[in-house]
């Protein structure tokens, strides 16, 4: 594997800033793309039980009915580009966390078919069961992808084959699970801001209320989280140490989240929704800079960390890969933009909806 | 039974199980480019209706692949760690490739595909047809081309704690957990001596998938005295197009079945059940594997297999005896679903001819004309045939390549994570069997349920030859 140095000689560069860095960073845009996309009909998700009748709850439904399937590719594009960039990272971390993993995919599929069978049979038992599918198998996504995230930052007992061995329990500890409830309340806030943009009448008014709730529930668990980090993750808050400068970043966040209440109380859904878009980038942002260069932290944090120097692909792959990258996310951006713009607007249900 | 065993099950329940879908996606998108491209042309309603109803059950086709797709692309990682970090360099661009070009494009523009109706002109609606076919066949692409990498490994070298290696050099039991194949040559990796053969065989047989599943609900329809133009028309569309694809998927096989010989000789030898090596080697039509005595009974044509392997009655075909038998797949299963793909495959094509030459005929929708009813009849369940001769075909290249993961290379045995333990993937395999047949019954039952329900006739011009089709139901 060519080391930092080798490759800073070849492109004469500084450290870090090499393919594997920039693979990092692409990575994460996919995540984040993910995280800011998915995140919302995720939420949406999570409240659907919260609407009482058949009506709203289609009305729910459909608010993400065009779009969550495109909002999902991202996470299997984020997976492949992490298996291409990243091997090692991607073969130890899905073996490790074997059943968590499973059950995020068994929870993936449930919500897709909920969303697709709910509304083709009148029968309410089959509503109530696939509503209850589509609310438990959202919130459960938000809180696996909590978890897990919370695990790689809080580190894992990595080998020196790169092999991580440890319970299904062992990985519930208090700082993933806090993590894991952070991450549902932030999409469930996210989600409920979407809704107001796309609902209308009462049923708007009814997710502004879940969006107050959820963002005073929000603020409460970023306190926790924050506060367990800086007592209990050093590694985590070392970049910002060492580069003060960084510590922008976190001021930045925070204002981006007192935005979303402000936006909230002044009737700007729009503004609100993209306050909170904000925060899920700023959030994923100070993770990575927090992990950088890291991937994966062992326990105790040290050489055997998985690095994007130590687990990634060789160069070649990595430029092609960026080619690739380079060609395709244009178009990506240019038509999932295109595809929001047709279907703007309030929702109403038509003959092809859910 | 072994974590190695079970995860073996469990990726072939989960990629047969999701591979019912994708074949649908490729082929009925196709179908639904055809059939909008005509409305369009001639601007008749009846291929807008039958447009809108298949898109439907696209839809729902769709849904399900991608919801048993997803558990593919991370099955990798999960179950079979070794082999991810051994092929992440060659194999993951290939797959984030699948990602960023076929993902995406088709998710996207499905959304307008099934929404958009009334809120785009219907070109912009055609074009997103158009961009969901594409992506749906991209998808094909890449997923092939990994796999056919697996069969063929091509434009890299390895490299072992660091250091370089040919790739022909053989790799040590002790030597793998520090192992990987790296690339040297992209093209010749994405062009490996399988690839196009493979991934011709396959879109023909998803374009088979395609056109069978539009046959058959035609002639249930026709059958059944409903929706008779768009019956009549299903059949017109989908008939002579699969006989044209089923003469295209002989020759493709062909091909196919030449790249085995030469480049996995132990797959061939399997699939036809030869043991010795011989000159003018038989093909056997139909047969049964004697794997004790090591010989294959049954109806033999003497000198094909040579002929259709290397054009030659004469030639040598390499017997499985050549290979010690810790390097030789499984015979009897390869060989008898090696056999059950190719008579699919006739039935098809005797299917798609026979119907065509009633459709040229003009016999094939007149009433009292026996032979026709019986050939609309035999259509019906002949949705089944590309779908068992598509699983059959693909247990046959996966059961084939055995004892290989990568041909060659890696054994399937050094390939599954070592940290997962056998009650691990029990329990994930349990599951997914559970859901998996509760999804699949419930998939059965709305997909029976959209083809009773019919197309949307409301606005159908009344040319039906004086029998009213019948209310929805």
């Amino acid at each position: 594997m060519p080391s930092a140095s080798q490759l800073s000689q070849v492109f004469g560069l500084p450290l870090y800033l090499d393919l594997s860095a920039f693979w990092f960073v692409l990575v994460g845009i996919l995540f984040v793309g993910y995280a800011v996309l998915d995140g919302f009909d995720l939420g949406a998700g999570t409240l659907h039980l919260l609407a009482r009748s058949d009506h709203d709850r289609r009305l729910i439904l459909n608010a993400i009915g065009p779009i969550w399937d495109g909002n999902e590719v991202w996470l299997v594009t984020g997976g492949g580009a992490l298996f291409a960039a990243f091997p090692l990272v991607y073969a130890s971390l899905f073996s490790g966390l074997y059943l968590p993993c499973m059950v995020l995919l068994l929870a993936l599929i449930f919500r897709a078919v909920a969303i697709e069978f709910r509304s083709k049979e009148p029968w309410k038992w089959w509503r109530n069961f696939w509503d209850l599918s589509f609310c438990l198998s959202s919130t459960a996504v938000g809180f696996l992808l909590g978890v897990i995230l919370g695990n790689l930052a809080q580190g894992l007992p990595l080998d020196a084959q790169g092999n991580i061995r440890i319970g299904f329990f062992e990985l519930l500890t208090p700082y993933p699970v806090l993590v894991g409830l952070l991450t549902v309340v932030l999409f469930t806030m996210h989600g409920a801001n979407y809704l107001i943009l796309k609902l209308e009448g009462p049923l708007a008014e009814q997710a502004r209320f879940w969006a107050q709730n959820a963002i005073i529930a929000f603020i409460i668990l970023y306190a926790m989280v924050t506060g367990y980090t800086l007592l209990y993750l050093p590694h985590l808050a070392a970049p910002f140490r060492a580069f003060p400068f960084l510590n922008v970043l976190p001021l930045i966040t925070l204002f981006v989240i007192a935005n979303i209440p402000r936006e909230l109380n002044q009737h700007r859904p729009m503004f609100s929704f993209l306050s909170s878009c904000g925060a899920i980038v700023m959030l994923l942002l100070l993770f990575g800079v927090g992990m950088f260069p890291n991937l994966v932290y062992a326990i105790p944090p040290g050489p055997l960390n998985l690095t994007i120097h130590n687990a990634c692909s060789t160069t070649k792959t990595l430029s092609i890969m960026l080619l690739i990258a380079f060609i395709g996310m244009p178009i990506v951006a240019a038509y999932t933009i295109s595809i929001y713009y047709i279907f703007r607007g309030k929702v109403k249900l038509d003959s092809t909806s859910y | 039974m072994d974590t190695e065993t079970l995860s073996r099950i469990q990726f072939a329940a989960t990629i047969a199980f999701h591979y019912f879908y994708p074949p649908i996606s490729i082929g009925l998108g196709l179908m639904l480019v055809f059939m909008e491209g005509l409305y369009l042309k001639m601007g008749e309603k009846v291929w807008h209706q039958m447009a809108h109803f298949w898109t439907r059950i696209f839809g729902l086709v769709f849904a399900m692949g991608t919801a048993t797709g997803i558990v593919m692309e991370f099955q990798f990682g999960t179950n079979w760690a070794t082999y991810s970090r051994f092929v992440g360099d060659v194999f993951g661009s290939a797959l984030a490739s699948e990602g960023i070009f076929a993902f995406m494009l088709e998710a996207g523009f499905l959304s307008i595909l099934l929404f958009g109706w009334n809120r785009v002109s219907k070109k912009t609606h055609f074009f997103a047809t158009c961009m969901v076919c594409l992506g749906a066949h991209f998808s094909a692409i890449w997923i092939v081309v990994a796999n056919s990498w697996m069969q063929t490994p091509a434009g890299f070298h390895l490299e072992i704690r660091g250091e370089r290696f040919p790739a022909n050099y053989p790799l040590r039991v002790e030597d793998i957990p520090h192992a990987r194949a790296v690339i040297e040559d992209f093209w010749a990796m994405v062009f490996n001596p399988s690839s196009v053969d493979r991934l011709t065989h396959t879109v023909l047989g998803a374009w088979l998938t395609g056109a069978f599943l539009v046959a058959s609900v035609s002639s249930y329809f026709f059958l059944r005295r409903r929706h008779l133009e768009i019956a009549r028309r299903g059949l017109r569309l989908a008939l002579p197009f699969a006989a044209v694809v089923s003469l295209l998927q002989f020759l493709s096989a062909h091909s196919t079945a030449k790249g085995v010989a030469a480049n996995q000789p132990a797959k061939l030898a399997a699939m036809e059940g030869v043991y010795k090596t011989e000159a003018a080697a038989p093909l056997t039509a139909i047969g049964w594997v004697d794997e004790k005595n090591e010989r294959t009974i049954g109806l033999k044509l003497p000198g094909m297999l040579s002929f259709l392997a290397h054009g030659k009655m004469e030639s040598p075909v390499k017997g499985l005896k050549e290979f010690p038998p810790q390097d030789r797949p499984k015979v009897q299963p390869v060989f008898q679903l090696f056999h059950l793909m190719v008579a699919c495959a006739f039935a098809m094509a005797g299917l798609a001819f026979v119907g065509t030459a009633l459709l040229f005929q003009d016999r094939l929708f007149s009433p009292n004309f026996a032979p026709s009813r019986w050939l609309l009849l035999a259509l019906v369940p002949a949705v089944l045939l590309p779908h068992i001769a598509g699983q059959a075909g693909w247990f046959v290249a996966e059961l084939g390549r055995q004892p290989w993961i990568v041909y060659g290379l890696l054994r399937t045995s050094q390939g599954f994570s070592e940290v997962v333990s056998a009650n691990q993937v029990l329990t994930s395999l349990i599951l997914f069997s559970m859901v998996y047949a509760l999804l699949f019954a419930l998939f059965i039952y709305l997909l029976n349920r959209k083809i009773h329900h019919g197309p949307d006739e409301d606005h159908l011009p009344k040319h039906d030859g004086g029998i009213p089709a019948r209310a929805n139901a």
